[in-house]
């Protein structure tokens, strides 16, 4: 092992170092000066955001090809740099609003923060893995923090039945995903996807199976169906913050890890795995976005919706032989990450203010939050595939590539999808403003959750509006992705 | 000065400074949005010096690199059928906000939407590049979802959704034609440039794929029209919506979609547009017909009008589908010119008429009688004399009394379809004649005939009121009795598509 390697390890170094300290720190603060381990925790993203430019700038800039290191098991690229950032703002934000969220509600402030980390490390560490034992580690370390920050609250059963439902459906899909890397294993006498990329010749069903299964664990954490039932009740029990999180942070890192594995793991002469995750991507959007209808309860509405958007994201990998297909996938997750944080940070606000997380509950929010309901307005639209947000320009990529691709019926499908989600998007927007208030005096938001607004907010509109930057570096990310 | 992009850009810049005032003051927001919907026609008339009469292309351009890595760019520009309908719309938005003064609820609200939903429908009717199109075109369904919602009527809800639903269907079918005009030009030179793609038509000869994005963008054009069968969200809409709100509904929003099919279908598409021209001409042509026969059907006098719209757009449709017909045959150039000159000329009388007729309705329903039921009135005129004057003659103008600015447009549809369609337009004809008597029932019912005691303390038009309205009357009367000034404009662009058709 070459020790200069670790500078490539920096974010995660500092954000694993920042977690352990948090722990320390915990057993000393007094009670009411545990905020200031948000602070901490906020200060340690920001810095590993900083280590993720140096990094890119020693890789020789965004044009530069990545590097393999630890023995081909860890590749630092442009594409692995963009998920890593990603991850972090998703963590940093959910942050934020649980600074407002968890005091009050439970007295260990010190551990949901570490937690948070702890499981940010997962996430960046599954952004770079090429290797597929250091890959299951670095789901299992997501997992298993994510675990119990979903069962957080201890004495709330709904939280609990969350933790142990999460906990129960990972387990079992870690399991069908590790059998399935012990076949490629098997098949090719090998962990590290290079190696596995040239010796797997002629596999032939062995290979096919082996796929499937391992697609069992990336399912689980990207929300595929038919891997995604735990999805509603977690989302629904979970701490709000918790649910955010688990939306974007995981699944985004699902995402990439899924991409780097097949794109690089598995040639397309040996396993057509575009084919396959075509019929995926056409399952998930449509049982999602169904059964999203029938939802009242905002969070599990959300929920379904993830799964939705979850198989319009797998369209980039069905259409996978077009260039515009990795650069949809890696603009819509980001797109994707303002978009859905800010519908749960304002779920968060109207849940505050009302009470409840009953849609017909959050009735002439309007009048009472009118800023915090604009932003939703923006949310919504932006969910659905309305311009100028930064999710329709995700959509219209990724139909883009459907279209490149000659995935005609696919595009078809997901526009069918589309209008569908307008209906139980607007219904929100029904609630907040075409419907009377449901009591007078306005809604207090607190200063986090406030940010957190604003920021999900610009981030839509920006991206949306001006999303240049994003498309060059989403471009050069898909270029040298496995060079 | 890129006069293109402060017109269209004035009306959000106002909804922007909208949002900074306190919503208490109602007063000043009406006044503000009155005076930026004002600034807005007048910087669409300063494009008026600044466009070559003589010039038939597109014009004034204006351009920026938007998102260079995939060929997309901000770009405006106008011609002969894009100004007409721009000035239209700078001028019924005035009117409409104007109108809208009596609104009392949420007022800041109601007012941002309508600047929002001004610069969405300039921005359709500017934009060069498919993308920026789009991006607009989207625009102009948020603002009028909100309007109808909110301040519709006792079914708002249900119309609001169902309009937003429809119409979302047509513009994602429209996208996905879009994605396959882009893909279908070489790599390298890819582009959302209008004027490019509409020059290098890379479709032509594909087969399936020209007739799959041909329909992708007819479903668009066509459930924004609307045409029949598509039409079955616009009684809803019209009717639920708040008077203001029908008025851009029908004057406006309605072109986004026979504009469609004169600038892209058209050029896009001629051959394929030409094999279907006679079934859309038959779709036409039971629009026309269908329209006016439910509308005469109606006692609510909202209704009527708002039927009478799937009527009038039926002629629009008439004429464009005669000029698509007409594409590859020499001889029939000058009619389809003359086809396509009346379908302009329709599209601004519809507006101007029927804006007209939805103000007429909202003045009786909203702030006097609460009632807008045909059979409910009688002997009006007697009581209401500059209202009874107003209103017979937007009627009037509607069915296409000869001196009045609806009759210009449907001789000249009837004179270039017949040469090129003859049954469908003598058929489409039989639509005039329905039109004309229920219009003429509905005036003989609400102002001629024994006055209904109830209404004999109604007050006549407001200063206000009369200055919403006699701004229309004037431009009724104005091009039916010289049209000429309008018809150089719009010639232009008709004659330049002629001419990419034969």
């Amino acid at each position: 092992m070459n020790w200069a390697d670790l500078r490539w390890l920096v974010p995660e170094l500092v954000v694993a170092a920042a977690a352990v300290a948090l722990l320390g720190a915990d057993l000393v603060l007094p009670a009411d000066r545990k905020r200031w381990l948000g602070g901490l925790a906020l200060a340690s993203l920001v810095a590993a955001g900083a280590a993720c430019a140096v990094v890119l700038t020693d890789l020789g800039g965004l044009g530069a090809p990545g590097v393999r290191v630890f023995a081909d098991t860890y590749t630092v690229d442009a594409f692995a740099v963009y998920f890593k950032l990603v991850a972090l703002a998703a963590v940093a934000l959910v942050v934020l609003v649980s600074l407002d969220y968890f005091p009050g509600r439970t007295p260990h402030l010190g551990e949901v923060f570490s937690l948070l980390l702890f499981s940010g490390v997962g996430l960046l560490l599954m952004a770079s893995a090429s290797d597929l034992i250091l890959l299951l580690l670095s789901i299992e370390f997501v997992s298993l923090s994510s675990y119990l920050l979903a069962g957080f609250l201890k004495r709330d059963p709904k939280s609990n039945e969350a933790g142990v439902k999460y906990f129960l459906y990972g387990a079992a899909t870690t399991g069908v995903m590790a059998y399935g890397f012990s076949l490629l294993y098997g098949l090719t006498g090998s962990t590290i996807l290079y190696d596995i990329a040239a010796r797997l010749d002629r596999a032939g069903p062995a290979a096919y199976l082996a796929v499937g299964m391992a697609l069992a664990g990336f399912g689980f954490k990207v929300s595929m169906v038919p891997f995604h039932q735990w999805t509603p009740d977690v989302y629904e029990g979970a701490p709000t913050p918790i649910t955010a999180f688990l939306s974007v942070g995981p699944k985004a890192a699902g995402f990439a890890a899924l991409v780097r594995t097949l794109s690089i793991g598995i040639p397309l002469e040996q396993v057509n795995w575009p084919v396959l995750l075509a019929a995926l991507s056409a399952v998930t959007m449509t049982v999602g976005n169904l059964l999203a209808l029938l939802q009242r309860n905002l969070k599990r509405m959300l929920a379904y919706s993830s799964i939705a958007h979850a198989g319009y994201v797998l369209i980039a990998l069905a259409a996978w032989k077009s260039a515009w297909a990795l650069q949809g996938l890696l603009y819509y997750l980001l797109a994707y990450l303002f978009m859905n944080l800010g519908a749960f940070f304002v779920a968060m606000v109207a849940a505050e203010g009302t009470g409840s997380d009953e849609i017909p509950d959050h009735a002439g929010l309007s009048q009472r939050a009118p800023w915090v309901a604009g932003a939703m307005v923006v949310f919504m639209l932006s969910l659905t595939g309305i311009p100028p947000t930064a999710g329709f320009f995700g959509k219209f990529y990724l139909f883009a590539a459907a279209v490149d691709a000659g995935l005609l019926w696919l595009a078809a499908l997901a526009v069918a999808n589309s209008v569908i989600s307008l209906y139980y998007y607007v219904g929100v927007l029904r609630a907040l403003y075409l419907m009377p208030p449901a009591a007078p005096g306005p809604v207090p938001v607190p200063a986090g959750l406030r940010v957190g607004v604003l920021v999900a907010l610009i981030g839509t509109l920006a991206a949306g509006l001006y999303p240049e930057p994003v498309v060059t570096f989403v471009e050069v990310a898909r270029r040298l992705l496995g060079s | 000065m890129p006069i293109l992009t402060l017109t269209l850009f004035l009306p959000l810049v106002g909804a922007l400074v909208l949002l900074f005032l306190p919503k208490e003051d109602a007063d000043r927001i009406r006044r503000v949005t009155l005076g930026f919907t004002l600034a807005t026609f007048v910087a669409s008339l300063l494009i008026l010096p600044r466009f070559e009469f003589g010039r038939r292309e597109i014009q004034l351009i204006e351009q920026a690199a938007w998102i260079p890595a995939v060929g997309i760019q901000y770009k405006v520009g106008v011609d002969g059928l894009s100004l007409v309908l721009a000035l239209l719309t700078t001028l019924l938005t005035v009117l409409s906000v104007l109108y809208s003064f009596r609104e009392t609820h949420r007022v800041k609200e109601y007012n941002l939407l309508f600047l929002l939903l001004e610069t969405g429908m300039l921005g359709v009717f500017f934009a060069l590049d498919f993308f920026l199109f789009y991006v607009f075109w989207e625009l102009t369904l948020v603002p009028m979802y909100f309007l109808i919602g909110i301040w519709g009527g006792p079914r708002r809800e249900y119309a609001a959704i169902k309009f937003f639903l429809y119409t979302l269907v047509g513009s994602l079918a429209m996208l996905l034609g879009i994605l396959l005009l882009y893909f279908h030009l070489p790599p390298g030179q890819r582009t959302f440039d209008v004027l490019e793609i509409v020059r290098q038509r890379p479709l032509a000869g594909t087969g399936l794929l020209a007739q799959l994005a041909f329909w992708g963008f007819f479903l668009s054009f066509a459930i924004k029209v609307p045409m029949w069968p598509f039409h079955t969200w616009l009684p809803d809409a019209h009717v639920e919506a708040p008077t203001a709100g029908s008025v851009i509904l029908a004057a406006i929003l309605l072109k986004l979609g026979t504009y469609g099919f004169v600038r892209f279908s058209l050029p896009l598409f001629p051959e394929v547009f030409h094999q279907h021209a006679l079934l859309i001409a038959t779709l036409a042509v039971i629009g026309v017909i269908y329209g006016a026969l439910v509308a005469m059907a109606q006692t609510d006098l909202k209704k009527l009008v708002a039927y009478s719209s799937v009527n009038h757009m039926g002629y629009v449709m008439l004429a464009v589908a005669a000029a698509a017909y007409a594409y590859g045959r020499q001889e029939l150039a000058d009619a389809a010119a003359t086809a396509l000159n009346g379908a302009t000329m329709e599209m601004l009388a519809h507006g101007i008429i029927t804006g007209a007729l939805f103000l007429v309705v909202g003045v009786i329903y909203d702030d006097r009688a609460h009632t807008r039921g045909v059979d409910d009135f009688g002997g009006l005129w007697a009581v209401l004399p500059k209202y009874g004057a107003v209103s017979i003659t937007a009627m009037f103008a509607s069915l296409g009394l000869p001196g009045l600015m609806g009759f210009v447009a449907e001789f000249l549809i009837f004179v270039g379809s017949f040469s090129i369609i003859p049954v469908f337009t003598a058929l489409a004809a039989l639509g005039v004649v329905i039109t004309a008597a229920f219009f003429l029932w509905t005036i003989q019912r609400i102002f001629l005939g024994p006055t209904n005691p109830r209404w004999v303390n109604l007050p006549d038009l407001d200063r206000r009121e009369a200055w919403t309205l006699f701004p229309l009357v004037v431009l009724m009367i104005a091009f039916g009795v010289y049209p000429k000034p309008l018809l150089d404009i719009i010639n232009l662009t008709s004659s330049q598509l002629v001419a990419m058709l034969r």
